[in-house]
């Protein structure tokens, strides 16, 4: 599989990331790299094989519907750059 | 002998007997910190000087584990001034086994390297030889381990992130069974992969540092709810009988030569202990590494999407509406290995190439469980070199990500499998720089690795013969 | 335009009642101060983890039950990545492939007779935060109160065929989950909505045509109006020969358009995986039974019920059973009357006349159900009439008194009182004589003048039944 520009350029708005014209031949280059190396996985004898869906083995971890207050509220804004009214400010959101 | 150079174990047992306080010990620290950490730079935040309760235990944590009211940077620009409202688990836990937070370490910018080079504020020097790496990503708890800057730190293991740092450095590391520690508060790079784990100068110090850290936790859903087991009661070299497998894969190509001979050596050293050693198959290991970098990396394109400069974090000057807002905070905020990541997760989890990374690679996760299940039928444990080198030059690989890569052969499938495993010094290469061994043991079965940890550190006499020696 | 037919399916999703979210312990209660109701998992901090809530699972089950689906043995949770400022963790865990309940149908009641919609699948996810417009700067503020209440989204097979049925549709799958306790279903408050998917084909094709998506629609009325509006825009675009664009349109209520939302940088590529924070969710069947005997009495039974205890029109039963809360009403009013065809024509008329009016939702009805009961009671006993009756209804609209109360107060009690009845009949007699003339030269209505006259004197207090009768004992 060949990796083109324009594919990058698509992955990367997926991730939200903008590249500059040299990290765009730089990670082209990389990407295609790693995924002829990841390509082994298509050799892996993994026919009829159930995939591993999590890290874990139990099932049913579930929460009581219990209300807890977390014990530092102020603390959760504390990071933010912009905060107005108790709200995080962003540029305006066009519909 | 000054009181950096002890183990935490002895230090309890002065602190026991009344001899020193937890002054002592931190007044101690310090002072080594101010000799040792301009050379050494494994600090991102250093600790503070402060009136202590007289018992407490210093440690060092890696700064991506949360630490409330306590700068957590991951080594990111991305985070450069977050200051958490919560502490992670681990935390919790120390703190009420009277072990109290004492600075924050570096590491790999959000754990993703093998080096910490890719730490967005300083690179840390192998205490070993100063021109070398210490591994990674948890290199900055590794570095202050072996430099005597910390009695102990907390590091964090995806793919090797304890052990390989820990072989570079010539210290104990142990990456619990997945599910052992509590991830909450441990900022994620890959969810089903993470494990929180002790990295000490012995392993008598890692048991304690085990028991404190280890057990079930509410908030955390992939926690295991098990009987609480002392560790402490594994120390015992007694290791007659024990059956060791060491799978041939992981002594093949890739691996250094003196790197073989040294495992071989241990080996040696084990039957001559009273274990039975011999060579087993891990035919799956092959595919392990590309199955580590697809699984870790599609997580972590999702994990890392939070920061997104709203919340917290970074945020770039330079937006005119919200879509800027977002790409050029993350664009300038994350570095160059993390984005390499994310591109690389958020191309194997999309559309048209799920099935043929993504899904495979869950495929051949069970198949790499399946393997090592059958090998504990026979084994105890399984012994394999940490790391396929020892410590390389700084700027040797961080230019070419896929070496960089290979340098966690040995250790990604671990993770896969969610095993337990541990790295221990058992000797040094002809540049004086320590060589690691694997010790890997069945799922919640960190006693058995312990045990055999500790016999061979009997054995070995590592810390007694050999000591960084902070060479230019 | 009669030669197309519309097709219509809804992705309904409603939040659930539970106390907490569905991954933290924050309460789900709507309102309070701005990211008050929030901790490190609902703000996506780094390293905070989610543990799901087990009520979520048992009321996304009890809805699937009422719904008639298939509840799925095995389920998980994946995660939908996408950046949006509503979405802290910018990925909603949700369920991709193996939702809880698959496959299942409720009956509605259309003009033309019962009809099956198809249920596709259930499934749980996390609702996202709220984003308030900043009167003054000229951007946008976030509110993550809102953020991971748990929301179950209904998916409907493309069943309906206008914009009536799929009303009637949403009113059934709003009662059912009212009926079973699940959700609150307030849609001004946001806590049921619609996402709604519309396309046309000629009548008699089999295959579907190009559909629209319109987004978070949470008014009775303006579905219905954007269907309709979406049908015609489609149906024009047909007739001029052109193709409907697959995409997702918003609904200006104000305008009354349906407009194409823009930002389309990228085709939406949600990449899905399964949510490595969580555990996989196996039921067995001995837990969905104990949901199932959790389920109270559905509609249709209660239906039949009104229908042979009570002698209830169905018509009636019909309306009645259409909400938990009407019936809830209705029988909570007949213990108290024991007159079940007086409290269902009273909810039916004067109390749903009332409501129409002020344009309220029947949860809004300020009396309780015993109010009524009593106003019933009233009217049996003879205390009131029914006309004063209708005047004690409307001042219990007004405000929180019995009917009791009301009647003390104001002095609407009947008389009954043969001499005190006595005495107005001859009153009004010596004041209208001329109706004497008429009423036995054979005008009947005169009758019914001099009774109107004896009610104006007494101000609608006077017994009906005694003054009809006397005035006649009078003028033989």
């Amino acid at each position: 599989m060949k990796v083109s520009k324009e594919e990058i350029m698509h992955i990367a708005s997926l991730a939200d990331l903008t590249l500059k014209e040299n990290e765009i031949e730089k990670y082209i280059i990389n990407l295609q790299e790693i995924l002829n190396f990841a390509n082994i996985v298509n050799r892996a004898p993994i026919d009829d094989i159930d995939e591993s869906v999590t890290g874990i083995e139990e099932k049913n971890v579930f929460r009581k519907d219990e209300i807890k207050e977390f014990d530092n509220k102020q603390g959760l804004l504390q990071n933010a750059k912009e905060v107005q009214n108790g709200m995080f400010k962003i540029p305006k959101v066009i519909n | 002998m000054e009181l950096y150079e002890l183990t935490v174990h002895e230090l309890q047992e002065k602190l026991q007997r009344k001899e020193i306080t937890s002054l002592d010990i931190t007044e101690s620290y310090l002072k080594r910190i101010e000799e040792k950490e301009p050379e050494v730079e494994a600090f991102i935040t250093k600790p503070e000087k402060r009136e202590d309760d007289s018992t407490s235990i210093p440690i060092g944590i890696k700064d991506n584990i949360c630490t409330r009211d306590i700068k957590t940077t991951c080594a990111s620009r991305m985070l450069e001034t977050f200051i958490p409202p919560y502490n992670a688990t681990v935390i919790e836990k120390l703190s009420k086994e009277g072990i109290k937070v004492f600075g924050k370490l570096n590491m790999d910018e959000f754990a993703m390297g093998g080096s910490t080079e890719y730490s967005y504020f300083k690179k840390t020097k192998n205490p070993w030889n100063l021109s070398k790496v210490p591994g990674g990503s948890s290199g900055g708890s590794a570095a202050a381990v072996a430099a005597d800057m910390v009695p102990w730190a907390l590091g964090s293991d995806t793919g090797g992130s304890i052990r390989q740092p820990a072989s570079f450095c010539g210290v104990v590391g142990l990456k619990p069974t997945y599910g052992l520690v509590s991830r909450y508060g441990l900022v994620a790079f890959a969810s089903s992969l993470d494990q929180i784990g002790p990295i000490t100068k012995d392993v008598t110090d890692c048991a304690i540092l085990l028991n404190a850290i280890a057990g079930y936790d509410e908030m955390d859903s992939t926690s295991a709810k098990r009987e609480k087991i002392d560790y402490t009661k594994a120390i015992d070299k007694n290791i007659n009988g024990m059956k060791i497998g060491i799978p041939k894969e992981y002594l093949g190509d890739g691996i250094n030569e003196e790197v073989k001979q040294a495992i071989l050596n241990v080996a040696k050293k084990y039957e001559k202990m009273g274990a039975k050693v011999e060579e087993c198959e891990l035919s799956i290991a092959e595919y392990s590494l590309a199955t580590y970098y697809i699984i870790a990396c599609a997580e972590a394109s999702s994990n890392l999407g939070r920061f997104d400069g709203i919340r917290y974090g970074y945020r770039s000057e330079n937006f005119t509406n919200l879509k800027e807002l977002y790409k050029n905070s993350r664009s300038e905020g994350f570095g160059e290995e993390v984005k390499r990541r994310i591109i690389l997760g958020t191309y194997v989890l999309s559309s048209g190439y799920y099935d043929a990374y993504y899904k495979k690679a869950q495929k051949v996760r069970t198949l790499v469980k399946k393997q090592f299940e059958k090998l504990f039928e026979k084994y105890d444990i399984l012994l394999t070199p940490t790391a396929p080198t020892t410590a390389f030059g700084i700027g040797e690989k961080s230019n070419n990500p896929l070496e960089m890569y290979l340098a966690d052969l040995c250790t990604v499938s671990i993770n896969i499998a969610g095993l337990p495993a541990m790295s221990i010094p058992c000797g040094i290469d002809s540049n004086e720089l320590p060589i690691g061994a694997q010790l890997i043991g069945k799922g919640f079965n960190e006693e058995t690795i312990l045990k055999a940890g500790y016999a061979l550190e009997q054995e070995l006499k590592f810390r007694q013969n050999y000591k960084p020696q902070f060479k230019k | 335009m009669s030669d197309y037919e519309v097709v219509i399916g809804l992705e309904v999703h409603a939040e659930l009642s539970t106390k907490t979210k569905i991954f933290c312990s924050c309460p789900t209660e709507f309102g309070g101060e701005p990211n008050t109701h929030c901790c490190p998992v609902c703000m996506a901090l780094p390293g905070a983890l989610p543990v799901l809530n087990e009520k979520v699972v048992e009321y996304a089950i009890k809805a699937g039950l009422a719904m008639n689906c298939k509840i799925a043995r095995k389920s998980k949770n994946d995660r939908k990545n996408y950046f949006y400022p509503d979405l802290p963790k910018s990925y909603q865990i949700s369920q991709f492939d193996m939702p809880l309940c698959n496959k299942g149908e409720v009956k509605i009641e259309t003009e033309n007779g019962t009809k099956t919609v198809g249920i596709t699948r259930i499934h749980i996810e996390e609702d996202a935060g709220k984003l308030n417009h900043d009167e003054f700067g000229g951007g946008s503020l976030v509110d993550l109160n809102r953020a991971g209440v748990p929301l179950i989204e209904i998916v409907s097979e493309p069943d309906m065929r206008s914009a009536e049925e799929a009303e009637i549709y949403l009113r059934k799958i709003k009662s059912i989950l009212e009926y079973i306790e699940v959700s609150d279903c307030k849609m001004q408050e946001g806590s049921l909505r619609a996402d709604v998917n519309v396309s046309i084909r000629k009548k008699g094709e089999t295959k579907y045509g190009t559909r629209t998506e319109m987004k978070n629609m949470n008014s009775f009325r303006s579905i219905v109006r954007a269907i309709e509006y979406e049908a015609k825009r489609q149906i024009n675009i047909l007739e001029r020969g052109e193709k409907v664009e697959q995409e997702t349109l918003r609904w200006d209520d104000v305008s009354g358009k349906t407009f194409s939302m823009r930002d389309k940088e990228d085709a939406q590529d949600y990449r899905y995986f399964p949510e490595p924070d969580l555990a996989l969710i196996e039921l067995s069947d001995e837990y969905i039974e104990t949901v199932r005997k959790t389920l109270p009495e559905m509609p249709e039974s209660r239906k039949a019920r009104y229908i042979k205890d009570f002698g209830l029109p169905e018509y009636d039963a019909n309306i009645l059973t259409s909400s938990k809360y009407l019936s809830d009403f209705f029988e909570e009013a007949e213990k108290i009357c024991k007159n079940a065809k007086a409290a269902s024509n009273w909810l039916m008329s004067d109390i749903m006349g009332i409501l129409n009016e002020k344009e309220m939702e029947e949860s809004e009805i300020p009396f309780k159900a015993e109010q009524l009961g009593e106003l019933i009671k009233l009217i049996d006993k003879g205390t009131i009439s029914t006309a004063i009756a209708k005047k004690v209804l409307i001042e219990m609209f007004e405000k929180p008194q019995s009917p009791n109360e009301i009647i003390q107060q104001k002095g609407w009690i009947q008389i009954s009182d043969e001499g005190a009845i006595k005495e107005v009949v001859k009153k009004v007699l010596e004041a209208n004589p001329q109706s004497i003339i008429d009423y036995k030269a054979g005008k009947d209505r005169a009758l019914g003048f001099l009774v109107g006259q004896a009610m104006k004197e007494t101000k609608g207090k006077a017994n009906p039944q005694m003054l009809n009768k006397m005035f006649l004992e009078e003028l033989v």
